[in-house]
Order: structure tokens, then C-alpha cells, then sequence
């Protein structure tokens, strides 16, 4: 027998209240992990994205549109190497729940600015090119319903109307499939030609989403898109261009503010956690007494048994936390896939903070009655009977 | 024979509020190396506060308290803790045993005091049980055994490490004739075959018999009866 069994002996000697302990914890932690998980794939939106790319968007916000005009204007701004456009479709497959994420863009601009991001076969982004109607869609959307290269599909827009059968539903020729040229990347989108989109729908002609600028380095981010904004400025439609990642994370906060949920949400799991857990420690070790008594009468030391009280509420808060922690790390994968979204995932600074706030917990619930079990009067606590 | 532990001048006093208790007041004894002392006295009388003086768990008020040349009101928490672990073996009334540990664990404790490895520990609780003859209890905790068998593994723990003095308090305060004569039978064994010095504190004049000395303890004063 070591310190680490007697620890063990003593924290199961009240096996369901271990047991109830040890999944409150393991549920903090679990959720813990799962919103770090979270809250790291917003933090890295657009970091699988080129350092020199800029976004332009209508100032008052991302979903007001821009005339198309701007995009020779801003091609003419001095240090941009490229410049296209796209505009939000959000297109669905057949079930509107069945989300395409579908942008329809200048094909050979943006094909241009996302080179380096995007894998695809030369034959492919020929077609692509050559198709008005032609669709480029990532592997996954394609695999999920089951399309193949040359496949006519339609997609429904939750937005616009096509004009020529007055239904919310273009038909396009899959095109080519693309996969993320990098690991961190991912194509969970479709893309299609804007002039296919602008001569059909019943508004919107002529205006677009966004701009995704290439500048030529990116020390001169910020000058461009000072003069980008300042060229705009006072006219209809004024701009706001910033970095694409700053963009992508404008585009995520509108699904609220995720930072702040995941802090109040773990915040106040842990406090109760701390509560619950803090009180039901202080009452083992009180309802110990006795026992820690005969324990400095056989000669433990004090500072022994204060190491094997804290000891204890260490290991309980480990046995929760750590195959919690280790729970959400798998599950995140599974999330990953499913969803799609490159970022989520445990990473080590998280995996960090979780430790660390799994000590804190086990030393801030045995803290005090491993103090009191130290400070213990033998001739008292014997005398309890 | 050569005296194990005495007191010299030992007093013991509570102070509760204004008032100031007394249990005893000039206390002189000397115990011989391999006595077996029984110490008998009405209830109050500070039968369990002088053992635990003796036993190093509580402070005199003042006098002196010598084992074998160490003095033990000289040493801070620390040294008496060692000293406990190295010379004490206690036997309680109600056996105080660790429920979540088996018997073996339970005897194990002191020798987790020791340096001793893992083999030499499993060894010597081995030994102990079998002298207290619960050799085939070693797993059992003590909710699965009887008032008895308990006190036999306390005896076992408090011998296991091998320390010259066994200070018992009531030890078959709460056992049956039959049995509580197993438990004294066993205590005077340890005393004969092995020589160790017992102290213990009884109530019973049975038990007292046992020991080859009785000491009253009354009014903070001895009264010494030599057993028959
Ligand atoms: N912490 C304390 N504060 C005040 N008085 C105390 C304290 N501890 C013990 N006493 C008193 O000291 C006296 C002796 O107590 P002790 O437990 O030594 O008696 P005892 O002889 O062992 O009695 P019993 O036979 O009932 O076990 C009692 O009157 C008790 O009330
Ligand atoms: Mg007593």
C-alpha cells in the first residue's frame, strides 16, 4: 500500500457519493471541452487564408450590397494584385435544412486569388470556366447527395428568385469537385458564375456581396484598404475593407457572441461544481475526524496528512476531469467531421487552461479541510465518539 | 529492571473560562521495562488523559515525562510524531481501525512510517496477523468482523511495527467475558513471549488480573495494589 492507495481507499470508501461527485465534474469538464473546442474553430476562421487578402463590404454591414462598378475601381488601387467578387446565394438542396453553402462569384478572379487554396483538376476548372451554368462544389456536399462530375442539379436559393420560371431554383452542371489544397483548409462551399446569377434574378442585378482583394504584400494591408475605404467614402454605397480573417469572424459573431456564452456557461458550471463538490469534501473529511485522529496516534505527521487530504480532492477532481477532457477532444472529431469546420478541436492551450482549472478546483476544495485534518488536535478528535 | 518511561512531577490542568480544573497534580510513576501495568480508577479520574501523556498525543501542564532517556515534553509535534511511530503501539476501546481498508491495509499503516519496502512490509503484517491468529481475515475489512476480531487486528497494528511500549485504552471495554479474555490472554502473551511494556486503563478487575501491577488512580493520587 502506498499514499495513493490509501488516497483512493479513503475517496471510494462512499462509493456513490464518489460517484456523483466524480460525474458532476466529469460533465463541467466534458462541456468545458467541448466549447473550448468551439470557441477555438471561431478563433481560427480565415487563418487557413493567404496573410495578404483583403475583404470590402458595404460599411453598414456585410449583408447590404455594393454596386459591381466598384470592382474595376478597386483593381486600380495601387498594390493590389487582384480583386473579385461574390455574392451570397444561400442555397439549399432540395430539404431546405440541407444547407449549400453557394456564393456566385467572378470564376476566373476568384479562381485566381484562391489558388493556393483550393486543389483541382485542370479539366475541371476548364469546364468551369467554359459552363455558365457550371457549379464547383466541395468533395464532401458532393459526396453527401450523391452528385458526380456532369450531374445537372438544382439548387434553391432562400433569398432570390430566378426570373425565368419564377421559382427559387437555378440548374447548374457539377462542373468540378475541389478539395482544400492545405490540411487546415476546407471546401464546404459551392461557387457558381455571377453573370449566370445577375441576368437571372428579379433584384440584385448589378451589385455584389463582397470583394476579396490580393494585395502584393501584406505590410500594405492597411494602407490599401485606407484608400480603398477613403475612395468610397460619401458616396451611396460606402466601405469597409479589413483583413479576410477579421471578415470571417465578423461573419461567425452573428452567430452571437460565442466568447462570452462559453465563459458564462463554464463559469457557472464550475462555481456550482466548486460548491457542490467544496462542501461535500469538507463534510468527508469532517465525518473523518476520528479516523485522522488515530492516524497522527500511529506517528503520520501533519504535513502528511495534510498531503493526503488535498491529495485526495486532487485525485477526485483528476478522475473527473482528465477522461472528460480526453471525452471532448474525441468528440470535437467527431464534430469536425461532421460539421466541417477546420478549427474544431482541443488544442494544447486548452487542454492547458483545462488542467489548470482542474487543479485549481482540487486544491480549492481540499484546501480547507486538508487545513483543518492538519491542524487537528489528536485528544479531540480521539474523543469523539 | 530498568525503567522504561516515568513521569516526574506531572500535572494536568483545564482551564474553562475562570474556573481551573485539576486532574492531577504531582504525579510521579515510573514503569519498568516489560511491566504490565493495569490502571484502574472511577470514571474522571484521568485514566485516559495520563495515557495519553504517555503516549505523546497530549501535553502535561508541567513535570517531566521520561522514555528510556528521551524526554518527551522536550520535543515539538514533529519528533513526537516520530517517536510515536517508532515506539507506541495503541489499542483503543473501540478498536479505531480504518473502515475503507481491509485488515492487512489497516495493520500496514505504521510500517508506512517506516522505510521499509513493499516485500518486508506484506511480510511483517503477514507475521502480525498470524500472532493475533486472523491470518485468513488479511482481506477483510472491519465492517465484516466481529467486535473481537477487530480488536485483534488493532493489536496486530499496534504490534506490527515492532515498538517496545502497548498503551490500551479499555480494550475489552466493549467485548464479552469469553472473548475480552481472549483479547488480555493475548495482550499478557505479548508482554511474556515478546516483553512488551502494556499500560492499560480498564475498568474491569478481571482484566486487571492480567497485569502483574494495578494502579489506582483517585483524586489524582495512586494507590498501588500488587496483583495476586
Ligand atoms: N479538554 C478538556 N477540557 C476540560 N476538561 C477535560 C478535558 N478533557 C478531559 N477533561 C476532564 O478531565 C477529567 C479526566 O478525563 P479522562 O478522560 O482522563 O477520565 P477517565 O479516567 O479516562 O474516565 P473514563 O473512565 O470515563 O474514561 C474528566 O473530568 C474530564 O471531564
Ligand atoms: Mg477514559
Amino acid at each position: 500500500m502506498s499514499d495513493f492507495t490509501l488516497i483512493l481507499a479513503n475517496l471510494f470508501s462512499r462509493k456513490l457519493r464518489a460517484a456523483l461527485m466524480l460525474v458532476a465534474i466529469f460533465f463541467a469538464f466534458l462541456i468545458f471541452g467541448v466549447l473550448a473546442g468551439v470557441q477555438n474553430g471561431f478563433d481560427n476562421i480565415g487563418d487557413s487564408g493567404s496573410e495578404n487578402r483583403l475583404v470590402t463590404t458595404n460599411k453598414i454591414n456585410f449583408t447590404q450590397p455594393l454596386p459591381l462598378a466598384y470592382i474595376s475601381r478597386i483593381r486600380s488601387v495601387e498594390g493590389v494584385v487582384g480583386a473579385s467578387h461574390a455574392n451570397w446565394f444561400g442555397g439549399y438542396y432540395q430539404d431546405p435544412k440541407n444547407l449549400v453553402m453557394t456564393f456566385a462569384v467572378d470564376p476566373e478572379s476568384y479562381l485566381n486569388i484562391y489558388a493556393g487554396d483550393v486543389a483541382l483538376a485542370a479539366d475541371q476548372k476548364a469546364a468551369f470556366l467554359a459552363d455558365r451554368t457550371g457549379l464547383l462544389v466541395g468533395r464532401k456536399i458532393a459526396e453527401k447527395n450523391g452528385w458526380k462530375v456532369g450531374d445537372r442539379i438544382p439548387l434553391n436559393s432562400n433569398i432570390y428568385t430566378n426570373k425565368n420560371t419564377g421559382k427559387q431554383s437555378w440548374e447548374f452542371t457539377i462542373s468540378g469537385i475541389v478539395d482544400p489544397a492545405r490540411e487546415d483548409g476546407s471546401t464546404d462551399w459551392a461557387i457558381f458564375h455571377y453573370d449566370y446569377f445577375s441576368e437571372s434574378v428579379t433584384f440584385g442585378q448589378n451589385t455584389i456581396g463582397y470583394v476579396i482583394i490580393e494585395t502584393a504584400d501584406k505590410a500594405l494591408n492597411m494602407k490599401i484598404a485606407k484608400v480603398i475605404d477613403e475612395m468610397f467614402a460619401n458616396s451611396p454605397a460606402e466601405t469597409a475593407t479589413d483583413t479576410e480573417k477579421a471578415f470571417g469572424q465578423a461573419f461567425a459573431a452573428q452567430l452571437g457572441n460565442i466568447t462570452l456564452v462559453i465563459t458564462l456557461v463554464v463559469g457557472a458550471a464550475f462555481f456550482t461544481i466548486l460548491m457542490i463538490v467544496g462542501n461535500t469534501m469538507f463534510m468527508a473529511v469532517r465525518e473523518r475526524t476520528r479516523e485522522i485522529g488515530v492516524m497522527k496516534t500511529l506517528g503520520f505527521p501533519s504535513g502528511r496528512i495534510f498531503k493526503l487530504v488535498l491529495g485526495e480532492s486532487l485525485m477526485l477532481s483528476a478522475i473527473g476531469a482528465l477522461p472528460a477532457l480526453a471525452a471532448s477532444a474525441g468528440l470535437l472529431i467527431w464534430m469536425k467531421k461532421t460539421v466541417g469546420m477546420p478549427g474544431l478541436a482541443l488544442t494544447a492551450p486548452y487542454v492547458a487552461l483545462g488542467v489548470g482549472i482542474m487543479l485549481a478546483l482540487g486544491l480549492l476544495t481540499g484546501l480547507i479541510p486538508a487545513w483543518n485534518a492538519l491542524r487537528l488536535n489528536i485528544v479531540t478528535a480521539l474523543g469523539r465518539q | 529492571m530498568t525503567a522504561l518511561i516515568s513521569i516526574q512531577g506531572g500535572a494536568k490542568r483545564f482551564v474553562k473560562g475562570r474556573e481551573t480544573i485539576t486532574i492531577f497534580d504531582h504525579l510521579d510513576m515510573t514503569i519498568e521495562q516489560g511491566d504490565f501495568i493495569a490502571i484502574m480508577g472511577p470514571s474522571g479520574s484521568g485514566k485516559t488523559t495520563l495515557l495519553n501523556l504517555l503516549g505523546g498525543i497530549d501535553r502535561a501542564t508541567a513535570g517531566s515525562i521520561s522514555f528510556a532517556g528521551q524526554r518527551l515534553d522536550q520535543m515539538n509535534e514533529g519528533q513526537l510524531s516520530a517517536w510515536r511511530a517508532a515506539n507506541v503501539g495503541f489499542i483503543f476501546q473501540f478498536y479505531n481501525l480504518m473502515p475503507a481498508l481491509n485488515a492487512a491495509r489497516n495493520v500496514e499503516l505504521p510500517l508506512l512510517l517506516t522505510s521499509l519496502g513493499a516485500g518486508e512490509r506484506k511480510r511483517r503484517v503477514e507475521t502480525a496477523l498470524k500472532i493475533v491468529g486472523l491470518a485468513e481475515r488479511a482481506k477483510h475489512f472491519p465492517r465484516e468482523m466481529s467486535g473481537g476480531q477487530q480488536q485483534r487486528v488493532a493489536i496486530a497494528r499496534a504490534i506490527v511495527a515492532d515498538p517496545r511500549m502497548l498503551l490500551c485504552d479499555e480494550p475489552t471495554g466493549d467485548l464479552d467475558r469469553k472473548t475480552a479474555d481472549e483479547i488480555l490472554s493475548m495482550l499478557q502473551l505479548l508482554n511474556k513471549e515478546m516483553g512488551k511494556t502494556i499500560i492499560m486503563v480498564t475498568h474491569d478487575p478481571e482484566a486487571a488480573r492480567y497485569a502483574s501491577r494495578v494502579l489506582h488512580l483517585d483524586k489524582g493520587r495512586f494507590v498501588e495494589q500488587v496483583a495476586a
